[in-house]
């Protein structure tokens, strides 16, 4: 079973796209190696797909975060528009 | 010395001048020369090579400039330009000239300011500022990437283009600074150290195109260090290819341009990221109808072995013995039946020849004594005058006794 143990707690909405992606690594993994009970196997492949649903909905609205160094604060960055 | 009538030797015009030009490119100093001079004569045909005449107080040299080269300078020439131009000599063999074949033009001060980079550039090395050792990978998935460059320059519109298309999931921070003049050395150092107190993966120095005093700033002692020092690694990316500060020596990246910096600091983009999303997400297909037939197909197997060693069997065969034994049963039942009938025949026989009615049948009588009703047997028992009763087979009488014998 994979642990995230951090991560568990959060729902799926506020992984970021490395936590979602890590967990659904460990979970294919566990799929593809250990031996697992039928709920469990059901349980993390739907995990799973949840998981791959949030990576791929983060990639497909991903938009450049661009911040300035002000002081010793970040504050947003406009840039010129052509 | 008086010339030989008859020479020994026939030279054509041709074969002297082919000579002469053997002679000039086979002179080491002639083919790698910086040479300085006033421009004048200065002329641009449609065909884009340059030609010019270099000249000081009491000489002239001309010089020629393809179109290849003249398209990298990096200041527009004018006549008047003090200038040092580098190239090789050679003869132009139809008018018998022989000129200077350009290909680098700087401005005499350049000169001194190159004398300063050779300078500070083997001090710096023999300190070991850009010892290979010291370069530190790139990661190739970095979250955070800082840029040290102008707000307002086209560099860092073309990185921020170059990072939207190849990976979009970067957080960018922005030190801005000027990056030419008196100010930017200073300005460039402050902007690496502040953008270290964010801690990004890495760091992109960078400056479009321009001269070499333009890109000056990057050969300053002060940045140098700072770029070496750096806590997050640096991907230098000043000016064009051909342009090398020593920024981009210390850094532990150089790039060619800003561009080709925002790329190498992105070596995974969102297409591998897809790719890979697009593996994960087969592979959790896969395996799961992979467990799933390996389930089913266990199952099947277990219901055929639960089939083989099922009761059913054993109930079928003990239902056909209870047949068996019922059918025994009845038929015992039936025999005992036929025996104690044929027996209570019998018995019924015996009877009917016991029967003393049948005997009266037959004309015997039997005779009892009316007082005391004993059956008489014996002539003893028939005293003379008792009344006696006489029974016949279909009825009875009385009668007395009247003449005893015996």
């Amino acid at each position: 079973m994979p642990k995230s143990s951090a991560q568990k707690e959060k729902p799926i909405e506020e992984l970021s796209y490395e936590e979602a992606l890590t967990e659904l690594e460990e979970i294919v993994s566990a799929l593809e190696s250990e031996q697992n009970r039928l709920e469990e196997s059901i349980k993390l492949f739907e995990r799973g797909q949840a998981l791959a649903a949030r990576c791929s909905a983060l990639l497909e609205a991903a938009e450049l975060k661009v911040k300035k160094v002000a002081g010793d604060d970040l504050v947003p960055f406009e840039e010129e528009s052509e | 010395m008086q010339p030989a009538l008859f020479s020994t030797q026939q030279w054509t015009v041709s074969r002297l001048t082919f000579y002469i030009r053997k002679l000039l490119e086979e002179n080491e100093i002639l083919q790698d020369v910086w040479v300085q001079g006033e421009i004048s004569n200065l002329s641009r045909p449609a065909s884009g090579h340059v030609y010019f005449t270099l000249k000081d107080s009491s000489a002239a040299l001309k010089c020629v400039m393809w179109k290849t080269s003249a398209a990298r300078l990096s200041l527009p020439l004018q006549n008047g330009m003090a200038v040092e131009v580098h190239g090789k000599i050679g003869i132009y063999e139809i008018s018998g000239q022989y000129q200077l074949y350009a290909d680098q033009i700087r401005s005499v001060g350049e000169g001194a300011l190159y004398q300063e980079f050779l300078r500070l550039k083997s001090m710096l090395e023999a300190e070991g500022l850009f010892a290979p050792e010291r370069k530190r990978p790139i990661p190739v998935f970095p979250h955070k990437i800082g840029i040290v460059t102008s707000a307002t320059g086209a560099a860092l519109r073309d990185m921020l283009n170059t990072l939207r298309r190849r990976m979009p999931l970067v957080h960018v921070i922005l030190a801005p600074s000027p990056v030419q003049g008196m100010e930017a050395p200073p300005a460039l150092v402050k902007a690496i150290e502040s953008l270290n107190l964010q801690s990004p993966d890495v760091i992109l120095l960078a400056r479009g195109g321009g001269s070499i005093e333009d890109l000056w700033a990057f050969n300053d002692e002060r940045v140098v260090r700072a770029v070496a020092t750096s806590d997050a690694p640096i991907v230098c990316g000043v000016g064009h290819e051909t342009d090398f500060t020593l920024s981009d020596f210390a850094a532990d990246m150089r790039a060619p341009t800003p561009t080709a910096a925002a790329e190498l600091a992105t070596q995974i983009t969102i297409i591998d990221l897809r790719a890979e999303l697009q593996n994960y997400q087969s592979r959790l297909l896969s395996s799961t109808l992979n467990l799933l037939a390996e389930k089913r197909t266990l199952l099947s197997s277990l219901a055929s072995q639960l089939r083989y060693v099922s009761p059913d069997r054993r109930i079928q065969s003990e239902r056909q013995r209870v047949d068996e034994l019922a059918r025994r049963a009845y038929s015992s039942l039936i025999h005992q039946f036929q025996l104690q009938s044929s027996h209570l025949k019998g018995m019924q026989k015996r009877l009917e020849a016991l029967n003393p009615l049948a005997v009266l049948a037959r004309g015997y009588a039997v005779v009892t004594r009316k007082d005391d009703n004993k059956v008489v047997s014996r002539v003893a028992q028939a005293e003379q005058g008792k009344q006696i009763q006489v029974r016949v087979s279909d009825g009875q009488f009385d009668a007395e006794i009247t003449n005893r014998q015996s």
